[in-house]
Order: C-alpha cells, then structure tokens, then sequence
C-alpha cells in the first residue's frame, strides 16, 4: 500500500516538474521573441511615452522575468490564463474555439483508432500477404506527403469536383464540414498505429502462449479478440494517447486550409501578433492536456496489464 | 494386447526454409498403449518436439507433415483444422517447456482454465467450472487454490506455473497428455515435486502420457517404454529397463555412456597453493522497488592455482552474482574480492584493469555470447589485439593455435558462428577466454545448453586444458553430476549462502547439511531400477 501510495506521489512529482519547466520554457521564449507588441498596439502613430509606460507596469513587464513566470502560474491556479493586450481574456477567447478543435480532433482520433487498429491487427495477422504489403505501402505513402498537399488535394477532389463535403468552415456542423478536414490529419497518425499495431501483433502471436492457446483448441476468433488484442495494445495504446495531445495542438495547418475558427487558428494569430499571453495560455492548456492523457494511459495500461499494478 | 491408442506410421516432417527444404523427421514409426507413459527420446535436432506437435498441427505453416498417426483410430494427420481444434486440448491436452512464458500473462490462472472448459465443455455452468478449476488446482498440488485462482502468471513460481498448465492440461480429461520437456525450465528440487506430481496424477487417471525429454534421469523416472530417436530416425524402441540394461544400438550406447552420473572415482588433487582467488565475506545487494535483494550474503571462498572449485545452487542461489562480483560486474556491497593478492576494491583502476586481464569467462550460451559477425578468428583475436597489440602474422597464428588446442581446426578461423554447431561454438568461447592465458577462468553455467554428448566432449576439453594450463577455474552448476566429474572441491550454495563446502567426494557421497541432501536425492537418477528403489524409500 506504502508503495503504491510512493508510486502515486513520484508520478505527480514528475508531472508537476514536467509541467513547470516546459511552461517556463514557452513563457521565457515567447517573451523573449524580438519586436514589441505593445509598440504595435498603436498602429503607424507611436504611442504616448505614459501610455507604453502604464500598459508595461499593468502586464508587469518591467519585472524580471522569474517574478513575472511566478505571478503567471500564480494566477493559473486560480483559473485565470492571462489577458491579452487589448484586454481581453485569454480563457474566455478560448472557450469559444475549444469546440470547434476538439470536435475536429475527437473525430480524427476515431478514426486513426478505427481504421488503424484494424488494419495493423489484419496486416499483423497476415504478415506477408498482398493486403499486409498493401498497408505497409499505404503506411509509407501517407507518412510522407506534407499535410497541406493531402489537405488542399482532398478539398480539390472531394470538394469541388466531386461536391461530397464543403471545402470551408463550420457552416454545415459535425459530421460533414469536419469529416474531410479531420481524415487529413487523421492519415499520419492512422499510418503509424498500423504500423505500431501490427509489429506489437506480430511479436505477441509469436510468444509461448499464443502456442498454448491454440493447444488449448481455442478458435482463433477467441485468441486474436481475448488474447493477443490485450497483449498487444499497451504501445498502440500509448501512442494514441500522445497522438490525441497532438491532434489537439497540431491543428494549426488543417485549420487554416478548411478555415475552422479552433484554438490552433488562435495559436497562429497569437505568434504572428506577438500576442505573449495567447500563445502562453494555449501552450498551457495543450500542455495539461498532454499530461492528463498520459496519466489516463498509465491507469488503463495498468488495469489492461496486471504485471505494471502492485 | 489391446488395440494402442496413438500408432504412428512413418511419420515425415519437413520445414520449408527459403527454397531448401529441410527434413526434420524422416519417417518415425511408434505406438503408445492406453495408460503408457511413452518417452520420445533424442538430443537437439532428432526430432523429438517436432514429432509429437505435428501429431497436434502445432507446428509453424512452413511444416508440411505426411505419414499416418491415428488416435484411437481417428487420423490425425491432414485432420481438417475445424476438426483438429476439438481433438485439441479435449482429446490431446500438451504440456510445454516454459511454464511461465506458455500462460498469458494478462489473465488470471482461473480464467485460463476455465477459458479451456468453457470451449469443450458448454454445457457446465459458471459455477461448475469454478468448481472444476478448484478440484484441479488441488489436483496438481498447487497450495492455497482459493487464493491462486485469482493469481496471474508473474505472481507463480516456475513450479506453480507448471502445475497450473498441468492442471489445464488435464481438465479436460484428455486421452493424451503430450509433455515437452515439462520439467527442464525448473530447478531440481522443483522438477522432483513436478514430476512427483505428474506421476500421481497419471496413477490415478491412467492419462496415457507422451514424455518428451533429453534428460535420461527423467526417462528412468517416469516411462514405460522408451523411443530413441536421432536425426528424424528411430534409432531403437525398448521397454525403458532393457534400454537402460542393454541398449541395442550403438547411438543409444553412445548416449547413454555420455550421461554424467555421481560417483566419479578418486581423483589426485592439486597440491595446495597461494589462493589465486580469494573472496571473503562477500555480500551484494540490489535495491529494487521495495528496499533491498541481498543475493550474496557473507561468502567466503578460495581458490588455488590448478584447482577447480564447484560452486552449486539452483536459481536465485546466487552463484552466478558471485562470479559477476569477481569480474566487477555487481555491487560489492560488504567484504572482499582478492585476485593475484590484489584486493579489488582498494586497487587503483589501472591495477583492476591489468588484474582483470587475468580473468578468462566462458558463458552459458555460447549463441549470444559470440559476436554473430565476426569471425570466430576476430572473436578470439580480440583480446590480443586489445591488451597486446598484437596483429598481423603474429596474430593470426596465435588465433590458430589457440583454435587447435580446442581440437578446432585453425583453418576454420574464417567462419562465423553460425557455421558452427552448439557445441563448437563454446569451444571458441572457451579459446577466447584462454587468449590471454589467464590465471583464473570463470565458467558460469559452461555446458548446460549443450546436448549430453556434446556436453562430455566439452567437459573432457576442459580438464585437460586446466591441466596443462594450470588455471584456477571457478567452475558455475546446477549440475552436480557435472561438478562430480569434473572439479576438486564443492561449494553449495542456498538463498546466498555457503551452507556447505568441501572436497568433491566428502560432499558429495557424505553430505552433512540437509540442503545438500535435498540437492542430491532431487536429481532423478539415470538408471530405472535404483531410481525406482529410491522411490520406494
């Protein structure tokens, strides 16, 4: 019970460790970015130098930069993610957009855990054969085209010369205006969980048991559906969970080709405008994010696997 | 005679391996009778395993397998596989080499075997089954089945392990029980329980038994009858007495006057010398998880110049943490390690590296412990060329000496280990290991994945290199047949401790501590008669 408990304590340590460097990381690199956005407020006219003065004393500018990271993650705990420079509220901003990036990236990770475990979990079992070097094929060619040529090719074709799907916005809601957009990110992260899928099949249909179980008179069905899926899907699994971090934060490119106003939109904006609590507030939220999946895999890989419990 | 329950006819397998195809048995005849325990015996490569899954269509889709196996009159071989899945595991239930690697490791011990009724026998109720699973457990002996059900696999010892696949194996209530080498992954003293184990269980069901193995201990324990096969061919069939009495073949002479057994014949000892090793007190800890493994507790040993100290155990004794401490490969918790009257852990690094210059090892699996793409040659000419600077003409015929006096043939320095059969690679692990004439030799486990004949051969090799050469040699065994016949004194070791340390003969034929006693009388003995009278004691 001791050990569980000092298990559960090092893993939150770790976590908080992790948590508190990268943000650091992204809050002293972004506030060290060259330009001054605060100069940029005021358009071609420079800014009154007391106006620069009491904007740089309000966002606390002029502290070192420790004091000004503490007093950010300070105010994190009580759920305030920073104000932007024209005062607006960086958790409100991100409310709105939260829907439409999750939606998309909900979707795609479905389909990445659908089509991909299946395919590796078939390709895996039939090592070998045209379907498995089929996907093995599939799986290279989807890896190596840049997103935006998937992305722009999949608007041309299924957009406007075949009409299936619109090729902008939100307007027509889930599932239609998300499902081309979230296939094309979907194709890289798909391509990889086949692959990882149907190495890990590979290797468990290979181990000793497999053998006892096919020694046992088991039918197939019940050894891939009860056994090697189990065996097999800690790794699948951990990727997926990453992958869903990623989707999250990496909808940057996507959404800018099908124009959905999500948070990676957001985040573009932010860098582009220097706008130092935007790309800092979304990082974090992306970050805890992150962490949180992780832990939720720990959690099943454990329940999935007695040898990772006690 | 009644009608036998498994006649195999002319058995043929054969493995596609690229285009070549390769034969594996090459027409194996044999009957088994109802109620027999039938031992198919062989060293690696006579086909032994893969007769008996073939029986089963268990083995890999390159087999094709031809030839006639009925069982109970139905054919077995080109038994369409809907079929085949119901004679599997209800009719022939098979027992495999390792136990802990033959169960799935994420799902409890009770539902694997329940897992197994569920599929033949529909008709029992969860509860049944539960209750089934239970009665089983007790069966095979296993302790505490209320609790075990509920175990997974990591949570059993290996013993534990084997018996859950033994109770698996039987819950059915199969015709033929086929056991692959059941006891050869497990420690002595467990192998004895296992065994003891199988043998009652096979008194009491009258289960006809197809016992695979290559231990002849074994054999003389448990069959009836006794088939011989090498390289795919029946070598002879006798009843397991008469083998043992009068072989008739001459591979089965051969096979049978390779095994090691107790009771070598005086032997003059080395003259007493100044400890080439001396280790005092050693204790080495591991921190895990949840504080600290002690796996050497307090042991002290020496060893002197042309002497050959045994150091026995099973798993988890630590005589192979020993042999790692010596060469400063484990923590060196408490005590000391002295070579050459160089105290290891005060030395300075130059010294420890000149010392362990000194040191020669020979590893259990010779496979893994050559670099498979390197020539032997490079393997053995390493350590020259690294300590020596040796190369050139010099090089390769010191390589080419040290391979002749491994009786290796010094042109073969150009091959890889993969040319090499088993038994030759570990003569090139041992000539590697002689390279820099060392004073003392490390052989952990040297001959324990060799088969018997070759394991004599080897076993002859280094006693003659240790008395030309004169090293000490610290000589790693379970086996203590091995260690009778080959080493000057004996130390046993338990849970990390010497309990018992000796002269070869005084320990072995007058052991004083109970564990070693245990040791002893674990080991089955390679003769039915005495095996079968130690029984009855």
């Amino acid at each position: 019970m001791t050990g569980t408990a000092r298990a559960i304590g090092s893993r939150l340590l770790e976590l908080a460790i992790v948590f508190v460097g990268v943000t650091f990381i992204i809050y002293a690199m972004v506030f060290s970015l060259p330009g001054d956005p605060i100069a940029a407020l005021g358009g071609d006219r420079p800014l009154p130098d007391n106006v620069v003065a009491q904007i740089r004393a309000q966002y606390h500018l002029d502290d070192p930069l420790w004091l000004q990271y503490l007093r950010y993650l300070g105010n994190l705990f009580t759920g305030d993610l920073g104000t932007t420079f024209q005062g607006a509220s960086v958790a409100a901003r991100m409310e709105a957009r939260w829907p439409v990036t999750i939606t998309l990236a909900l979707t795609a990770w479905a389909i990445e855990v659908v089509v991909g475990v299946l395919l590796g979990l078939v390709a895996g079992l039939r090592k070998g054969s045209m379907l498995d070097r089929t996907v093995l094929v599939g799986t290279i060619l989807a890896t190596s085209i840049p997103v935006f040529v998937v992305g722009s090719a999949a608007q041309l074709i299924f957009g406007l010369r075949l009409g299936w799907f619109p090729i902008a916005g939100t307007g027509d809601g889930w599932p239609t205006s998300y499902i081309l957009p979230a296939i094309v990110i979907a194709l890289f992260g798909l391509a990889a969980t086949a692959r990882l899928t149907r190495g890990s099949v590979i290797d468990t249909m290979q181990s000793d048991f497999v053998r006892t179980l096919v020694a046992k008179g088991l039918r197939q069905r019940d050894i891939v559906g009860v056994h090697v899926l189990r065996n097999s899907v800690a790794p699948v699994l951990t990727f997926l969970a990453i992958d869903l971090g990623f989707l999250l934060g990496g909808t940057v490119v996507i959404e800018a080709i099908f124009n959905l106003p999500g948070i990676g939109q957001m985040l573009f904006e932010g860098i582009r405008t220097h706008e130092g609590p935007t790309v800092v507030g979304v990082s974090t939220a992306l970050i805890l994010i992150f962490l949180v999946t992780s832990v939720v895999v720990d959690l099943i890989n454990s329940a999935l696997d007695p040898r990772i419990r006690a | 005679m009644s009608e036998p329950l498994l006649q195999v006819d002319d058995l043929k397998v054969e493995f596609r391996v690229g285009a070549d195809v390769v034969p594996a048995v090459r027409g194996a005849s044999f009957t088994l009778h109802r109620g027999e325990v039938l031992a198919l015996v062989g060293e690696s490569g006579s086909g032994k395993s893969v007769s008996a899954l073939s029986l089963v269509g268990l083995l890999p889709d390159t087999a094709s397998v031809s030839g006639s196996a009925r069982l109970d009159g139905d054919e077995l071989i080109g038994m369409p596989e809907s079929r085949m899945r119901h004679v599997r595991g209800d009719r022939i239930a098979v027992v495999f080499q390792d136990p802990t690697n033959a169960l799935d490791p994420v799902f409890t011990i009770g539902f694997q075997i329940g897992e197994m009724l569920r599929r033949h026998r529909p008709s029992m109720s969860k509860a049944e089954r539960q209750e089934r699973t239970l009665e089983l457990l007790r069966m095979v002996e296993l302790p505490d089945p209320e609790q075990r059900i509920r175990s997974y696999p990591h949570q059993l010892s290996g013993g534990q392990a084997q018996r859950v696949m033994i109770a698996m194996a039987l819950s059915c209530d199969p015709e033929l029980l086929i056991a692959d080498e059941p006891t050869t992954a497990l420690d002595v003293t467990v192998q004895r329980e296992v065994l003891d184990v199988m043998r009652r269980l096979q008194q009491r069901t009258g289960t006809s038994i197809l016992l695979i193995t290559h231990d002849m201990g074994v054999v003389a324990d448990m069959a009836d009858r006794v088939v011989v096969l090498r390289r795919g061919l029946v070598e002879e069939t006798a009843e397991v007495q008469a083998l043992f009495d009068a072989p008739q073949a001459a591979y089965t002479q051969e096979l049978l006057a390779a095994v090691p057994q107790l009771g070598s014949p005086e032997r003059p000892v080395p003259e007493a010398s100044e400890p080439v090793l001396r280790v005092q007190d050693l204790v080495v800890e591991y921190k895990v998880r949840r504080g600290v493994v002690r796996a050497v507790d307090g042991v002290s040993l020496e060893i002197g110049e042309g002497e050959m100290l045994a150091l026995v155990g099973e798993s988890g004794s630590g005589k192979s943490t020993i042999g790692k401490s010596i060469l400063g490969l484990a923590p060196l918790t408490e005590g000391s390690v002295t070579i050459g009257g160089l105290d290891l852990a005060t030395a300075s690094r130059r010294q420890v590296r000149e010392v362990k210059r000194s040191i020669g090892v020979v590893f259990q699996n010779p496979t893994a412990a050559l670099n498979p793409r390197a020539t032997i040659g490079d393997s053995i000419g390493e350590p020259l060329h690294v300590h020596e600077r040796m190369r050139g003409a010099a090089l390769s015929s010191r390589v080419g000496e040290l391979l002749e006096r491994v009786e290796l043939p010094a042109s073969w320095a150009a091959r890889y280990p993969h040319e090499l059969s088993g038994g030759q690679r570990q003569r090139v692990a041992i000539a590697r290991a002689l390279a820099l004439e060392p004073t003392l030799l490390i052989a952990d486990e040297p001959t324990s994945a060799l088969d018997v004949s070759v394991q004599a051969t080897v076993l002859e090799l280094l006693r003659e290199l240790q008395r030309d050469l004169r090293f000490a040699c610290l000589f790693v065994s379970h086996d203590l047949a091995v260690v009778d016949a080959l080493c000057d004194r004996v130390a046993v070791l338990h849970r990390g401790r010497v309990v018992e340390l000796g002269s070869r003969r005084r320990v072995l034929m007058a052991p004083e501590h109970e564990y070693t006693q245990r040791l002893l009388e674990a080991a089955p003995l390679p003769d039915p008669r005495a095996q079968r009278a130690r029984r009855a004691a």
